[in-house]
């Protein structure tokens, strides 16, 4: 049993030859490209207030979650893994991110409103 | 009983030792719990950022007053260098991604290639960080320290609400590009305060909150001057920014400093023919892996330091 250890992972389908990794790497290079210019020009019609932030803001931030799928599902070839493997992996951090991330600055807002 | 073990084998259930039920080796598996682990933790430190940015709100600097430097272009480019540091490190994870590719059709030659360019990358981005930090510590415009601590920019009273440095507030003009970074002192400012009638004091926060004049001028009795960034005090803003700067930035940098030796060690086996005789390059996809996790935390270090 022990010699299984340093068995290597079972071989997994990917796409053959190199074409899909230029495609993601022209994916991730518009997406910022796109980020970098709407962070420069900060369009106005973008800047209205939403969900306590801004519509460019939020843009932003999908736009980054767009971009980690695409490092992790392609890159990190998760989306090629069994599923149990990528449920594993993916769930803890579905669910104890946005937790965390809402606990926090949910709290940042309190604290700056009631403790001036 | 000569085909009971036979039966035996094929009856050994899932958990029980000698398969893969994640269909993944141990060491890959282990890479993957330990990234979970590190993902938690970088999400810690940028929702702490992001809970001192709203309770600091008036206080906490926009970024593109503070990354506006860019090599050998003269003048404020916001967000321009760090864009092409995102570049830098998207590319290398495309290089990795090749040789990783190249490993799975055991080509020695191509993984030595993609791995090269990868190192090379590490390389450059930890450049740029050090460009960036250097930029942030020598500071650009200058600014004050009031009594209460708040740091504060001179702006003029009836302008836009751009930001007066230092060096326009001395000598009533720009700083031009080949002038050198200049230090004040804090008599000298007060003087210049006091002969500029129009210059005013501005919070650095999203809303810029400028100050009447005349309260500016009673606040500048005990001022104190800024310029750069340390650990106690930032000519940016509420000291805390700098501070989950250099920690967070840092933390990534360090991540990319131990992915870029990694990315060496493993390096020197492929060349020493290591992996060829082992029959399966899985190292390369097990470091692989960490090198991808560091350009995934970058996107995100990108988007809450620098752009929201």
């Amino acid at each position: 049993m022990s010699e299984n250890h340093n068995l290597p992972s079972e071989h997994h389908e990917s796409p053959e030859g190199t074409g899909w990794i230029w495609k993601v790497f022209w994916i991730l290079l518009i997406v910022t490209t796109v980020e970098v210019v709407l962070g420069i020009i900060k369009p106005p019609f973008l800047m209205f207030e939403l969900l306590g932030t801004s519509l460019l803001n939020i843009i932003f931030i999908v736009l980054t979650i767009l971009k980690a799928y695409y490092i992790v599902a392609e890159f990190m070839h998760l989306k090629f893994e069994r599923s149990n493997l990528v449920w594993t992996i993916a769930l803890p951090v579905l669910i104890l991110i946005p937790y965390l991330a809402f606990i926090l600055l949910t709290e940042g807002a309190y604290l700056n409103q009631f403790l001036q | 009983m000569a085909n009971g073990a036979a039966i035996e084998q094929s009856n050994t259930p899932l958990w029980g030792g000698g398969r893969q039920p994640f269909g993944a080796s141990y060491g890959k598996l282990m890479m993957w719990f330990f990234l979970i682990s590190d993902a938690l933790t970088f999400s810690g430190f940028l929702t702490a950022v992001g809970l001192f940015r709203f309770r600091y709100e008036e206080t906490w600097p926009v970024a593109e007053n503070v990354y506006t430097h860019f090599p050998f272009l003269s003048g404020d480019h916001p967000l321009l260098f760090v864009a092409l540091m995102t570049f830098i490190l998207i590319l290398s994870s495309v290089t990795m991604v090749l040789a990783v590719n190249a490993g799975h059709h055991m080509n020695k030659k191509g993984v030595v290639l993609w791995l090269g360019l990868t190192i090379i990358g590490g390389f450059t981005f930890l450049g740029s960080q050090a460009y960036e930090w250097y930029h942030f510590i020598k500071g650009a415009k200058g600014a004050v320290q009031i009594n209460d601590s708040s740091v504060l920019y001179f702006t003029s009273a009836g302008g836009t609400g751009e930001i007066m440095s230092l060096y326009e507030l001395v000598n009533g003009q720009k700083r031009p590009h080949d002038a050198p970074h200049a230090h004040f002192n804090t008599e000298q400012i007060r003087q210049a305060f006091s002969q500029n009638k129009n210059a005013t004091l501005m919070y650095p926060g999203k809303e810029g909150q400028r100050l009447e004049r005349s309260e500016a001028a009673s606040l500048m009795a005990d001022a104190e001057v800024v310029q750069g960034a340390n650990m106690r005090v930032n000519e940016y803003g509420n000291n805390l920014f700098a501070n989950f700067f250099f920690f967070v930035t840092g933390f990534h940098g360090t991540h990319v400093l131990s992915g870029v030796i990694l990315n060496i060690i493993i390096f020197i086996n492929v060349i020493k023919g290591t992996y060829e005789r082992r029959g399966h390059y899985e190292m390369v996809e097990k470091v692989g892996l960490y090198w991808h996790f560091v350009d995934l935390v970058w996107v995100f270090v990108f988007t809450f330091f620098y752009l929201v």
